[in-house]
């Protein structure tokens, strides 16, 4: 194979490697964080007693969850100027993986509170407790315990499929290995070294949220 | 067998007698003047692209259209010839036209590099790579890019181009393909958008109404049409026509229609 390797063109562009990598990372912050919050919250309306609410929260979650992510990032990004919501890229990245993340959250965090014994609630109901006490207290933290391996692999999921957002001139990880690419036509090399920052980026996320949940929910280490 | 051997015999006589009358007409072929031999024959044997819209590609109706197409056929007009369009493809085209398969070729940039083997006319369509933005926006040259979002698409020698004019604290996005490009400039994502002038015909041909318009130009490489070398009589002939066509305003109808613009005073 008359292949020459030449990973010194790769040099110059660390700083743009680096940069693109905190994009990533960010990204996958903010849409863990607010996609969490709203996700809690679209759970605790599927155990609602108004049937309006139970509907509006399943259709966002069957629409989200049956739809392409890149389509809805292109949705909101080319698809909403033209009903005056204008959102610059990288909110509009934001969004879409805070929104895409929140659908599936909901439906492994309703998983996890159907896992949790009636028992639980009713002992709760018992003792005189609220509603919002015993979903918030009791419920909730026992249910996201059951199902936290599942929701870390949806938010590394998400991280991964951040890639896509390099589609809408966002300059993540993936758009900087585009861009070198196109500059050094080394393709081997720099998406090589890409793959490589993903893998570690995805094994070090994985094992930071393991972590945490050991020290959350000591009972349950796994 | 033997029927069959006899038929096989006759084919080779033939084929070889029509090897050698090629061989003795060939050469001499080459040699005539080929603005005599179109003339003769009637018929200007022209290499066009297939896929290269706005210059020329295929219609609804699958018939070459565009540009290129209405000049060819103006062209042939004023020769008083039939044209004969071939398809041929960026790789192809130069050896055909230098191995005497082709009279002609159009939409080829000039360059040192092929002034070595081909011929150029004067050139006859414009080709640029523009900054464009909506008519309300006010940007006269790059340093007016400093501050502004613009789009373009990776890797091409529009980013090129781009890249290297721009001032500091321009916002360069770069976007995977021209849909992306042209989306968000029509989305209003960017404020301008760095197209070659044949994409940006396709913006244009929609008429958006931001009034999209070319505020300045990163590249201009007006296309010409290509000829063998030594050709000199065909070569004044193909630049008569093309200036005559300039004159009498048969360029600008052409530009106009496919382009969007007015021919270009200084082509």
């Amino acid at each position: 194979m008359g292949y020459q390797f030449d990973f010194g063109s790769q040099s110059q562009y660390l700083g743009l490697l680096l940069s693109g990598t905190a994009v990533t990372l960010c990204l996958t912050a903010v849409a863990s964080i607010f996609g969490l919050a709203i996700a809690v919250a679209g759970a605790a309306a599927t155990t609602s007693k108004f049937r309006w609410v139970r509907g509006l929260v399943a259709t966002y979650v069957e629409l989200i969850r049956n739809t392409p992510f890149i389509v809805q990032m292109f949705f909101i990004f080319f698809g909403l100027p033209s009903l005056g919501l204008r959102f610059a890229a990288l909110p509009a990245a934001a969004l879409a993986m805070t929104i895409n993340l929140a659908a599936y959250a909901i439906e492994i965090l309703r998983a996890g509170i159907e896992a949790v014994p009636a028992g639980q609630g009713e002992a709760g109901r018992s003792l005189g407790l609220r509603p919002a006490w015993i979903f918030g207290l009791l419920v909730l933290p026992q249910a996201v315990a059951i199902v936290y391996p599942a929701l870390v692999s949806q938010i590394t999921i998400t991280m991964l499929e951040s890639a896509v957002v390099s589609q809408i001139a966002v300059v993540d990880l993936t758009h900087v290995a585009d861009f070198i690419q196109s500059r050094n036509f080394r393709s081997f090399e720099t998406y090589l070294i890409i793959t490589l920052i993903y893998l570690a980026l995805a094994v070090a996320l994985r094992r930071v949220l393991a972590l945490g949940g050991r020290r959350l929910f000591p009972g349950r280490s796994r | 067998m033997r029927n069959i051997s006899g038929i096989a015999r006759r084919h080779l006589v033939l084929g070889l007698g029509l090897a050698l009358a090629v061989q003795m007409i060939g050469p001499s072929l080459a040699q005539a003047d080929e603005l005599d031999t179109i003339t003769k024959a009637g018929v200007i044997k022209v290499g066009i692209f297939e896929d290269f819209p706005p210059f020329s590609s295929a219609g609804t109706d699958l018939k070459p259209q565009g540009y290129d197409i209405d000049v060819i056929n103006a062209l042939a007009k004023a020769l008083n010839v039939k044209a004969e369009l071939t398809g041929i493809t960026g790789q192809n085209r130069i050896p055909s036209l230098t191995e005497h398969k082709l009279d002609l070729l159009v939409s080829v940039g000039v360059s040192d590099e092929r002034k070595k083997v081909v011929a150029f006319t004067a050139p006859y369509a414009p080709y640029s790579i523009d900054v464009m933005g909506p008519k309300a926006l006010a940007v006269k040259g790059p340093a007016d890019l400093a501050g502004k979002s613009v789009a373009v698409n990776r890797g091409t020698l529009e980013d090129t181009s781009l890249t290297a004019a721009a001032p500091a604290g321009t916002d360069i996005q770069r976007f995977n393909d021209y849909n992306g490009v042209i989306s968000a400039f029509l989305a209003g994502q960017v404020q301008l958008m760095v197209v070659g002038n044949d994409v940006g015909a396709s913006v244009l041909a929609k008429h958006p109404a931001i009034e999209p318009e070319s505020k300045f130009q990163l590249l201009n490489s007006p296309s010409a049409m290509a000829i063998n070398k030594g050709e000199d009589k065909l070569q004044a002939k193909l630049d008569d026509v093309l200036a005559t066509m300039k004159k009498d305003g048969t360029l600008d109808a052409i530009s106009k229609k496919w382009l969007f613009i007015p021919m270009p005073k200084d082509l």
